[in-house]
């Protein structure tokens, strides 16, 4: 696949803006500086990035509780997103959403969702909708391996199929549903065969392989703008940290995975990988990717500056918003 | 004037708003040929595109209206029964109602839900069920429940209209009902009750198809020279408290009908708004008209011993008036 430069770099500071928000996130989690859950994406950079770089701005997705890296990778602003995170008004959300339902309408984000399964059908309707609409838009729908075992995956994969809907579902399977292993929960040993029960295309995708997703997607997108239907991309990842930030705290360190697992994955890292890619043949100096990684850094410390010195939301607003 | 009954009022009122808006589609179950005969004919005028059958699986197709409203469209989606609307609590309740709030205002959801409900000879607990109390919690929805075809086009037309999420609740025992239907642009607004009789000596506040039979209640009981007003609040969420208090500082008097549970039920949220902000008016406690607390029986006789009827309701006025 021929991919420009500008691409290249715009799909590496992605990945990094996603893996210095998700420790910041960890780490301000950790120290008790920002309300509710959190649930990061350290490790499942590739995905996100390799998927949202194979959309227009007009597209829209939907994600999930684990969905900053969605959403920084569809263009969402770190100091928003921070600020929502530590329920501020300057937040994308005004502070009533926090870390799990973060949106952007100007982006297409539909919306980080707090319920398991819940985007797909969304997704799907806002596939409909540029149907309806005649406009060439499509949907990205995020979801875990967990996710695809709700009534919700079935419904709108069969409704995306019969109606050819402009619609791509990725699922990201990182091997754990909370603390349940993926294995012991679904009924298959990849989820992308489960596209054959409703007649589209299902493929298994190297999810830390942010090349190969990007490539994937790119065709799934192309099919789909083509009003050729859905198709079923399951990206294979896995996550570094817990399900929830801090669950070591009541679970214990090796509850249920080996240290050495995780080490494992570690040694896969998606960011690495993509980066000696992008050095290989001379294709983009080190000189230019250290600049972006310390552009990020900066951008980051910005954010968080904003979100600390941001104001509370005034309890006067917690009746604003309920009706248009 | 025409004559409509009220699924004559739901065709027109359907016609009449996609007529007005391409952006506005219609979904559901069986919506093609109008499992109740509401949307029959709507794909001859607007086709295939606009008027979708949708399979059988109400939290896929209810998302999907959740999310088509989010993308620009205004979906009208047609749960059938409104019973079937436990399948896809999570796309009303957690999608559709907080959107908006959860996103800080940005979120846009004017989706228009409609749904048959109530006792209607024998469907038996899980198609008779009156579901609007479930919703009643649920800040973010607009609940709507007409009691004859001029309200239900007016009604329905302005849900259409609204930008948030409204279930419009269409009991099924209504159907044949017929009345004169303003012709042309005719607007009921969401909030607003309606007075459907004047009185002095007690109000009855009845919802849905209470109505009709709270009228004939009204009118018995004026020939005992009890003089009594009914209100409709039309719309339960938001509920046209101005109107059900002014009443009740007229009368003194008031008694709460409605065909869903005693328990939980839309009647006791009336009689409690109603015992906190209208308390100085009152000569006598609140009485509540409501069903049994059981499931909907299926045994014509079992049925009528459910559901709240004429007989109650008079007796329930008797009662407050100590006659
Ligand atoms: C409907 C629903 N059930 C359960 C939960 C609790 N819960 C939150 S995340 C999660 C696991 C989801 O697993 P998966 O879809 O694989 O996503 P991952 O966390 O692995 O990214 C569960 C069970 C929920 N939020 N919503």
């Amino acid at each position: 696949m021929d991919v420009g430069k500008d691409k290249l770099l715009e799909m590496y500071r992605s990945m990094q803006k996603i893996r210095h928000f998700e420790s910041s996130i960890r780490d301000l989690a950790m120290a008790n500086e920002i309300p509710g859950f959190v649930h990061v994406s350290i490790g499942e950079e590739a995905s996100a990035t390799g998927i949202c770089a194979a959309l227009r701005k007009t597209d829209r997705i939907t994600s999930t509780h684990r969905g900053h890296g969605h959403l920084i990778a569809k263009g969402g602003r770190l100091d928003k997103m921070m600020a929502e995170i530590f329920g501020k008004r300057s937040g994308y959300c005004k502070g009533k959403g926090g870390s799990m339902h973060i949106v952007d309408f100007s982006l297409g984000i539909l919306g980080a969702n707090g319920i398991v399964g819940a985007g797909l059908p969304i997704a799907t309707g806002s596939a409909l909708a540029a149907v309806i609409a005649g406009r060439d838009e499509v949907s990205a729908c995020f979801f875990g391996d967990g996710a695809s075992n709700e009534g919700t995956f079935h419904e709108s994969l069969n409704l995306a199929a019969i109606w050819k809907l402009p619609v791509v579902f990725v699922c990201e399977n990182n091997g754990f549903g909370e603390f349940t292993p993926m294995q012991t929960v679904t009924s298959v040993k990849d989820i992308a065969v489960r596209a054959q029960g409703y007649g589209i295309p299902g493929h298994i995708v190297d999810g830390n392989d942010v090349m190969e997703v990007y490539q994937y997607a790119t065709e799934a997108v192309a099919r789909a703008r083509a009003g050729e239907g859905p198709t079923l991309l399951e990206c294979k990842t896995y996550r570094w940290e817990g399900h929830v930030v801090g669950e070591q705290a009541f679970l214990g360190e090796e509850a249920y995975r080996k240290k050495t697992e995780v080490e494992e994955w570690k040694r896969k890292c998606p960011i690495i990988r993509f980066h000696q890619w992008c050095l290989e043949g001379g294709k983009i100096s080190e000189a230019e990717l250290k600049k972006i990684v310390s552009e990020t850094e900066k951008e980051l410390d910005e954010a968080i500056a904003f979100a600390r010195s941001s104001e509370l939301p005034d309890v006067s607003e917690v009746t604003d918003d309920v009706y248009v | 004037m025409p004559q409509l009954n009220f699924i004559q009022a739901i065709n027109s009122a359907l016609a009449e708003e996609m007529e007005r808006d391409p952006l506005t589609f219609l979904m559901g179950e069986d919506v093609v040929l109008g499992a109740f005969g509401a949307t029959k004919g709507l794909i001859d005028k607007f086709g295939a595109k606009r008027v979708r059958n949708t399979p059988i699986s109400e939290a896929g197709f209810v998302g999907a209206a959740v999310g088509a409203a989010m993308a620009g469209t205004r979906p009208i989606c047609e749960v059938e029964f409104a019973s079937f609307f436990y399948c896809a609590f999570d796309q009303v309740c957690n999608q559709a109602a907080k959107l908006r709030y959860m996103s800080g205002g940005q979120a846009r959801l004017p989706i228009t839900f409609r749904a048959v409900f109530g006792a209607m000879g024998g469907a038996a607990a899980q198609h008779s069920e009156t579901v609007y109390a479930q919703f009643l919690s649920v800040p973010g929805l607009k609940l709507v429940v007409p009691s004859g075809p001029a309200d239900m086009k007016g009604l329905l037309k302005s849900a259409i209209r609204d930008d948030n999420p409204v279930i419009v609740f269409e009991h099924g025992g209504l159907g044949r009902l017929k009345e004169e239907v303003p012709a042309g642009d005719h607007l009921v607004a969401l909030g607003k009750a309606a007075v459907k009789r004047e009185g002095k000596d007690v109000t009855l506040v009845a919802i849905g198809a209470m109505v009709p039979k709270a009228l004939k209640v009204a009118d018995k009981l004026a020939k005992d020279n009890v003089s009594v007003e009914v209100i409709d609040p039309r719309t339960l969420m938001p509920l046209d408290e101005e109107t059900i208090l002014g009443s009740l500082a007229k009368t003194n008097r008031i008694v709460v009908a409605d065909e869903g549970h005693l328990r939980g039920g839309a009647a006791a949220d009336i009689a409690s708004m109603v015992a906190e902000k209208g308390f100085d008016s009152l000569d006598a406690p609140v009485k509540r008209v409501a069903s049994l607390d059981v499931p909907i029986p299926f045994s014509p006789p079992l049925e009528r011993a459910a559901v709240a009827d004429e007989a109650r309701i008079e007796r329930a006025i008797r009662e407050l008036l100590g006659n």
